[in-house]
Order: C-alpha cells, then sequence, then structure tokens
C-alpha cells in the first residue's frame, strides 16, 4: 500500500513539475481568447484566414458533440446536420425578426443560446426511439429526422422556404467562436469523465449489461443527445451568422457525411482526435481548393486509405494526456503498476 | 347518377394510375435495395456507395447508349457488367482489407468510396446529361388509361431481376453458400466454402441489380447527374431497413411500401410534403416495429 501511495505522490509530483500542465490551460485559454480578439480588431489576420478559423471552430463544436453520440455511446447517429439546422433557424429567426435591430450585437448570445436550446429540445424527441432501437434501425431514425427537418423547412414560407433565409449580421466573430467551442470542449469533456461518463462508456460495450449493473440507460441517452444536439445547435447558429446566408439544402445528409467523418478521421471516443480530425480536415480542404474539383476526388481517396491502414483513426479510443484528469491518470498508473506486480491477477 | 359514376369512374382510373406510378418507383427502390440488403446479410456491413453504383449504371448506359449507339438488350447487359465489376473491384480494393476492423470503419470506408464516386464523376461530365432514348416509348389507352411501354417495361424487367435472384439465392449451391455464410461467419470456411468467391459474387450481383436499376431510372426519368444516386440510395436503404435489413424478400416488400407511399403522398397532397410524410410514416413503423417487417429481433444476451 505505501507503494502505491508512493507512487501516487511520484506522479504528482511530475505532473506539476515536469510537464507544467497546471498552467497550460490557463495560458492557453487567455492567449487564445487574446488572439482571437486582436485578429478580429485588427488586420493582421485577412477575412478568408479568419473565416477559415471560424470554420474550424464550428466543426470542432459539431464533432466533439458528435463523438458522445456516436464515440462515446458507441451509437451511428447520422442526423447530425438536422440539429445544426434548427439552430441555425432558430438563432438566425431571433437576429433577424425578433431582436430590435440595434441590440443585436449584445443579444447575439442569447440568440446562439436559444438556438441550442430549440436543438436540445429536438434532440430529445430523437432520443425516444432510441431506447427501443439501436444499431442501424437508429441511424435510419436519426436520418430520417434529418430529413424531416430539412423537409419542413422548405415548406414553411416564413422562413424561406426552399429559397433559404437572409439578412443575418455578420455577428459570428473570432472570439465567439473560441467562447464556444472551448465551452463546447470542456463540458463534453468533463461529461465523459464523470459518473455520467461511465455510464455512456457502459451503454457503448454492452447496453444490457449496463442496465442490470443499475444504470439508468434512459435517463443517460437522453442526456447525450440532448448534450450533444444542444451543441450542434450552438454550431449551427454560429455558422448562419458567419455565412449570413442559410437555406434548408447546406443542412442535408451531405453535411452530416462531413461531420461524421471529422469524428472517424479523427477516431472515435477521443476528444483530442475529434479537435484534430476537425482541424485537419477542414484545413486540408482549403489548402486543396486550388485543385478545385479535384480537391472533392482526392479527399474521400485520402479517408479510404486513412481507413484502410488505421481503421480507428488518428487518436480512436486514445486521448491527449492533457484532456484525461488527473484522477484517471492516477488509476491508470496505479493499474499498471498492480499488473506489473501480479500479472494473472487482472487478467 | 350517371355524373356521380363517371367522377367514381374517374378516381378508379387515377388510383390505378398512381398504383402502377408506384409499382414503377417501387420496383426501383427494391432493385437497389436487394443490393444493400445482400451485402448486409452476408458482411453485416452497410454499403453506403451503393447508392452511387446505382448512378453509376445510370452514366454508364449513357455511355453506351451515346457513344456505340446501342440498343436497349445490349445496353441494359454491359451496364449491369461495368457496374458488376465496378462493385468487385470496389469490394476486393477497399472493403477486403477492413473486414476484420470495426464495423464503422466499414461504413466510413463505404461513405468514403460513395463521395469518391461522385466526384469523380462529376470532375469528368460537369454537368446533367440527357439519355437518348432507347426504347420506342409507346403509350396505350385502355378505357380512360394510359399505359405506357417503358413502365410495364420496367415493372416486368425488374420483377424478372427479382425472380432470377430469389432462384439463385434458393436454389444453386452458391445461393445455399450466401445463406449459409450469412447464417454464421466461423464454421462456414471450415466447410470448404469458399468464403472470399462468394462474397465476390454477392457483390456482383447485388451491384449488378443496382446498375440494372440505374439504367430503368435514367430511363423512366432521362435526366442524369453525379449526385442522383444520394437520395435514391438512402430511399432504398430506407426500404431495405423497413423490411428488415438483411432479408432479401423483405427488401423487395419495404421497396414496393416506399414506392407507394411516396407516390400516394404525392398524389394527394402538395408535392414538397413527399419526403416529410414518407420520412414520418418511416419513424412511425421502426417505432412500433423496430426490426423491419420481416426483420426477426436478435436475441439479446449479456
Amino acid at each position: 500500500m505505501t507503494k502505491l501511495s508512493a507512487a501516487y505522490f511520484a506522479l504528482l509530483k511530475h505532473w506539476q513539475t515536469l510537464t507544467g500542465y497546471k498552467y497550460f490551460w490557463p495560458v492557453f485559454l487567455i492567449a487564445g481568447l487574446a488572439f482571437c480578439a486582436a485578429a478580429s480588431a485588427s488586420e493582421f489576420l485577412d477575412l478568408y484566414l479568419q473565416l477559415i478559423l471560424i470554420y474550424v471552430g464550428i466543426n470542432i463544436i459539431l464533432t466533439v458533440s458528435l463523438n458522445l453520440i456516436n464515440g462515446y455511446m458507441g451509437e451511428f447517429s447520422v442526423g447530425h446536420a438536422g440539429f445544426m439546422a434548427v439552430g441555425a433557424y432558430v438563432a438566425s429567426l431571433l437576429t433577424v425578426h425578433v431582436f430590435p435591430p440595434g441590440a443585436v450585437n449584445i443579444l447575439f448570445p442569447l440568440a446562439i443560446l436559444a438556438g441550442g436550446v430549440g436543438a436540445a429540445l429536438i434532440g430529445f424527441l430523437v432520443a425516444i426511439p432510441s431506447f427501443k432501437t439501436r444499431g442501424d434501425y437508429l441511424a435510419i431514425v436519426t436520418l430520417a429526422f434529418c430529413m424531416i427537418v430539412k423537409s419542413v423547412l422548405e415548406n414553411i414560407d416564413a422562413v424561406g422556404g426552399p429559397r433559404g433565409l437572409l439578412g443575418m449580421e455578420k455577428l459570428t466573430t473570432l472570439p465567439w467562436v473560441f467562447f464556444w467551442t472551448v465551452l463546447s470542449v470542456w463540458v463534453i469533456r468533463n461529461l465523459v469523465y464523470s459518473n455520467f461518463g461511465r455510464g455512456v462508456l457502459s451503454i457503448r460495450e454492452d447496453e444490457i449489461a449496463s442496465d442490470l449493473m443499475s444504470v439508468n440507460t434512459r435517463q443517460v441517452k437522453i442526456i447525450a443527445f440532448v448534450v450533444s444536439s444542444f451543441f450542434a445547435g450552438i454550431a449551427g447558429g454560429l455558422f448562419a451568422h458567419a455565412l449570413q446566408f442559410i437555406n434548408p439544402r447546406m443542412f442535408d445528409i451531405l453535411k452530416s457525411t462531413d461531420i461524421l467523418i471529422m469524428v472517424y478521421l479523427g477516431g472515435i471516443a477521443s476528444i483530442s482526435g475529434s479537435i484534430i480530425g476537425a482541424v485537419i480536415y477542414t484545413i486540408l480542404l482549403e489548402i486543396l481548393r486550388p485543385l478545385g474539383i479535384w480537391r472533392m476526388v482526392l479527399m474521400p481517396l485520402m479517408l479510404v486509405l486513412l481507413m484502410i491502414y488505421r481503421p480507428r483513426g488518428i487518436m480512436g479510443l486514445r486521448e491527449a494526456r492533457l484532456f484525461i484528469p488527473l484522477r484517471d491518470l492516477v488509476t491508470e498508473k496505479l493499474w499498471r503498476q498492480k499488473k506489473k506486480e501480479a500479472p494473472d491477477a487482472s487478467a | 347518377m350517371t355524373e356521380q359514376r363517371k367522377t367514381f369512374n374517374h378516381s378508379m382510373v387515377y388510383v390505378f394510375q398512381q398504383a402502377l406510378n408506384a409499382l414503377q418507383l417501387g420496383s426501383i427502390y427494391a432493385l437497389i435495395a436487394l443490393g444493400y440488403t445482400m451485402v448486409y446479410g452476408i458482411l453485416t456491413m452497410i454499403n453506403f456507395a451503393h447508392g452511387d453504383l446505382f448512378m453509376i449504371g445510370a452514366f454508364f448506359c449513357f455511355l453506351i447508349a451515346f457513344y456505340l449507339k446501342l440498343s436497349f438488350v445490349p445496353t441494359l447487359l454491359l451496364s449491369m457488367l461495368g457496374v458488376a465489376c465496378l462493385g468487385v473491384i470496389i469490394e476486393r480494393l477497399a472493403y477486403k482489407p477492413l473486414r476484420k476492423a470495426p464495423r464503422v470503419s466499414a461504413i466510413i470506408t463505404a461513405l468514403g468510396v460513395g463521395l469518391f464516386l461522385e466526384n469523380f464523376t462529376l470532375a469528368l461530365s460537369p454537368y446533367p446529361k440527357h439519355i437518348p432514348p432507347l426504347l420506342e416509348n409507346t403509350t396505350w389507352t385502355v378505357g380512360s388509361l394510359s399505359l405506357s411501354s417503358l413502365q410495364i417495361i420496367v415493372i416486368v424487367l425488374s420483377l424478372v431481376l427479382m425472380l432470377i435472384l430469389d432462384f439463385i439465392v434458393q436454389r444453386t449451391k452458391a445461393g445455399m453458400a450466401m445463406r449459409a455464410i450469412s447464417w454464421d461467419k466461423t464454421i462456414v470456411p471450415l466447410m470448404g466454402v469458399p468464403v472470399n468467391k462468394i462474397i465476390s459474387l454477392t457483390f456482383a450481383i447485388g451491384t449488378g441489380l443496382g446498375g440494372a436499376a440505374g439504367m430503368m431510372y435514367a430511363l423512366a426519368y432521362p435526366v442524369i447527374d453525379p449526385y442522383m444516386g444520394i437520395m435514391v440510395g438512402w430511399k432504398a436503404f430506407i426500404s431495405a431497413v423497413v423490411g428488415g435489413i438483411g432479408n432479401i424478400r423483405g427488401a423487395m416488400i419495404g421497396g414496393f411500401i416506399l414506392g407507394a407511399v411516396e407516390i400516394m403522398v404525392a398524389a394527394f397532397f402538395p408535392s414538397t410534403y413527399r419526403d416529410f410524410v414518407a420520412f414520418t410514416l418511416l419513424l412511425i413503423l421502426l417505432i412500433v416495429r423496430p426490426y423491419g417487417i420481416l426483420g426477426k429481433p436478435q436475441p439479446q444476451k449479456v
């Protein structure tokens, strides 16, 4: 026992002194926010680069939130673009029609939040069929939901129907995107490593067994879907106010496919993987832009090759140490040590 | 009285006419759904590139009809053959290395292959193409009901193809091997069944049917573009799931059901509501019968 606690303190020391991780997050957050504010206030990053960074942020939010359902919970949801559409439309309607034009700037976070809440309500509805259906059938439910959202939006003339919605001001700035991205990553990372997160993981490994071990699977599924769709809605709102124009066709199955590709490129059940996947995919698409249409030929080809040689994606089922709580690192370390001392006991 | 009778006759004719349209659309959906369900039955993998192979079938039909100027039957056979070869090549290059990988990476690979096919076709032919008419489209009028020869050919041909498929799967040795592999993947190779060959054969048949469907779709709705496979492919996938995925007869039934629902919705509601009503019905069906119409609930154990 003394050996174990010695290892604990050794690790603690190691953690704080050698890596300096204790200061990593505060430094990163302050520096990031300062960089974003400076970039949007002055012109040292041109607008094109800023837009790319905004897309990177939005894609990180989408990818991390979808990873909660597809990676950590092990379901196969293909309707993420539908939630995004709900968020985009709710937020845009608020800023264009409801809020007084003078105060739009101040009320913008409220609009984004409302978009997230709207998407979360729909996510709650989608969670209900997931009690009974799993796997491919749940994939169909989410797909059908995505198509229904698109079809409904196309049929409501008040939101522009198939023509789409115009008139948003360019309210999505780099600092806001940074704020929402950090918030979504923080919330989902904390959820995943909480007691609730263990429930999510146990549903992926074996739903019936986790039910028998007194995990409230219905509650866990509802919360996971609600949180995931909330952040998809947030991303939708940001997207609408970055592009200043939305129409229902932007949120069809191809958009969902994009998000899926980012999730599986980065790797399932990994926050750092999602971030890497979203960054690589978004930036690579921009770098390859001179190739014209051929970049859209090249990208899927690279994806297929990646899947063949690395079927789990870049970070599949692994996590960068930055995102793992100290508690879990210590537990893992102790477990490894125990295994070294008595290899048969844990096998 | 006569006036009433006339409107009654008129509406009966209308219903019958729409039923024919539903059969036509449904048989196309069913043909594509068969490809999904066969591959799923044998590999438990959803081949999301299947809808795009359907599109490739339509483009092969265009190329053959436009450049080689062949008639209907050789065009059909050649495009089926071409798509089947492409299907087998895709299976060998992209899916075979992933047979032991997690299921999801195979699905993502399939999505990638689908995107590749779409964008490759788009890069080669940037605008929608018009298919030259391969068949003399005569319209017969029976009473006030009009039948087009094209509609009859599409329906009859797909029924024939489905009968042939049913014969292959139920009565031949290869079909027996397919059913055996979908039953148990570990024992069957030990019994001397050439699993790889059978899987390739399944892909060839499934994608060949998809190619035939692509050609018929192109004849019925003669403008083709590289993205036409997405929507039709997803709808065919939905048909396969509605019928119970992995079940061949279920896929046929599912295809006809989805075709009927879509046409009926378009006939009685504004056509923009078509997708909305069709997918809502699908959701209700899946909530009532989560394993599809002919699918069996898998036993769950811990």
